[in-house]
């Protein structure tokens, strides 16, 4: 099947998910981010890329960080950038999606990032600019229900591969809420891509979800057993909001069997990094000695986020021509 | 087209800047040829300064047309450009157009007090009101538009010229 994100020239057109993404577009992401994290060291922090396009950021769900390094990479790259935070304008007056998008492109919109509760939100608005013949103008996925959020994954990639250089002989953890986690799954699906030996899923039972030994990972439900001899630890979020029911006993149970410690990660190897795509629950999923300490690297995830972001955005407003 | 000896291009450029240079003078290069030049440029003329590197890709003029370059080199400017007497180094001048986007680049890194040109072949075909202070040599004809001029350097570091049809 024709894959929606890329062009008849196996450019991306947009970004949805990285399930899917052959790996030499995985790579040539990786590539373009590295040069885009030195402007932030310039006098001017700005780039021309970008000057006179129209950037709308569609969040239809909260979201501090990955809007506002969405909306910090797109003004680096000299963009107009439109903050709508949807929950709170039009749909609320009943206005549907798709309203929405075309009224937006009547706004010459030229690129839309989304973030949406329901899976598959950016793919409907994606199909229906092909639809409605707007293909010069480009959808990012910044999150969608349980389904994907490619630009996470994509900069714990950049992230990985910073530390650790080579994917090929590396161990990765995955650790947590996997079952509500949309991070977790475009994870798996980059790494696997990007050719790591070992991916390992550690969880317990009810927050993994039943097919996840299919994504090509290795199922561990005793945290101390999964962490043994790791290159990566990637923490996940205890996503509280998105609980339904007793999956789980109190917080405070979770970080005893679950929290990621100081004592728990030395069973990792000695240079293990750790990750975290926050916000994060300290005391619940990660103990502060752990989040503050010399292995993690989360704050770093969060500035070549910014780069990761810019050369996504780049990398499709640049294809406007040459698909003509 | 004669023969260009680019080893005895180099040594005409190295005249023509040492007695404008001083120990404080920066200099530049475009990526690829422009940075090797400005390697050697910087050796053989005792600077102080470390050499900066520019890739232009993020600031040509033809991106909405084109794209953006595949593989963009990281720019790296070691010095303060604020007051500095910056020397942008280019292998071969053509259009302009790369020197204007380093201009550009260049200044947003700060405000340097003087910025001068310096490449090794002037291949005509300008399209902006761009010159080069310091040019070893300037082609009688200018090169027809088919064909590229390139500078290329071997594991001893001795560079040649060469010219592809495309």
């Amino acid at each position: 099947m024709h894959n929606p994100q890329l062009n008849k020239h196996g450019e991306l057109q947009h970004l949805l998910t990285i399930d899917g993404l052959p790996r030499d577009v995985i790579s040539a992401i990786l590539d373009t981010a590295a040069p885009f994290t030195e402007v932030a060291e310039r006098e001017v922090k700005k780039l021309p890329l970008l000057r006179g396009k129209s950037i709308f950021n569609l969040f239809f769900e909260n979201s501090t960080r990955t809007r506002t390094t969405f909306e910090i990479a797109a003004k680096r790259l000299s963009a107009d950038v439109v903050n709508l935070n949807v929950s709170t304008s039009s749909t609320a007056k009943g206005e549907s999606l798709l309203d929405t998008v075309d009224n937006l492109c009547a706004m010459q919109a030229d690129m839309f990032v989304v973030r949406h509760a329901a899976s598959g939100a950016p793919f409907l608005i994606a199909q229906h600019l092909l639809a409605t013949g707007r293909d010069h103008i480009h959808v990012v996925n910044a999150g969608d229900g349980r389904h994907a959020h490619p630009t996470q994954g994509l900069l714990d990639m950049y992230t990985i591969r910073h530390y650790k250089r080579d994917f090929t002989n590396l161990t990765v953890a995955i650790v947590g809420d996997v079952l509500h986690s949309r991070v977790a799954r475009s994870q798996i699906a980059a790494l696997t891509t990007l050719g790591v030996p070992e991916v390992r899923v550690i969880g317990p039972k009810t927050l993994l979800p039943t097919e996840v030994e299919r994504m090509g990972v290795r199922v561990f439900h005793d945290i101390r057993e999964g962490l043994k001899g790791v290159d990566v630890v990637m923490m996940l979020r205890l996503q509280n909001e998105r609980m339904n029911g007793a999956l789980l006993p109190t917080p405070q149970e979770y970080y005893k069997v679950w929290g990621l410690t100081a004592e728990k990660l030395a069973l990792a190897k000695p240079d293990a990094i750790v990750m975290h795509p926050g916000p994060m629950n300290r005391g619940v999923e990660i103990d502060s000695s752990v989040a503050d300490g010399a292995q993690a690297v989360i704050l770093p995830q969060v500035t070549f986020g910014i780069a990761v972001r810019m050369a996504v955005m780049s990398m499709l407003a640049g294809q406007q021509g040459s698909n003509k | 087209m004669q023969k260009l000896d680019a080893e005895a291009l180099f040594q005409t450029l190295v005249e023509q800047m040492r007695p404008h240079v001083t120990p404080d003078t920066a200099l530049v290069g475009i990526h690829t040829g422009g940075v090797w030049l400005a390697e050697r440029l910087h050796r053989t003329l005792g600077l102080k300064q470390p050499p900066g590197s520019i890739d232009v890709s993020f600031y040509r003029d033809d991106f909405a047309s084109k794209g953006l370059h595949p593989q963009p080199k990281r720019t790296d400017i070691p010095f303060d450009v604020e007051g500095a007497h910056v020397i942008i180094v280019d292998d071969v001048l053509y259009t302009g157009r790369t020197t204007r986007a380093a201009i550009n680049e260049l200044f947003d890194f700060g405000r340097p007090s003087h910025v001068d040109l310096a490449v090794l072949v002037d291949r005509g075909g300008r399209e902006l009101p761009i010159a080069a202070r310091y040019c070893a040599l300037t082609l009688p004809q200018p090169l027809p538009a088919s064909q590229s001029l390139q500078l290329e350097t071997d594991a001893a570091g001795t560079f040649t010229l060469r010219l592809i049809d495309a």
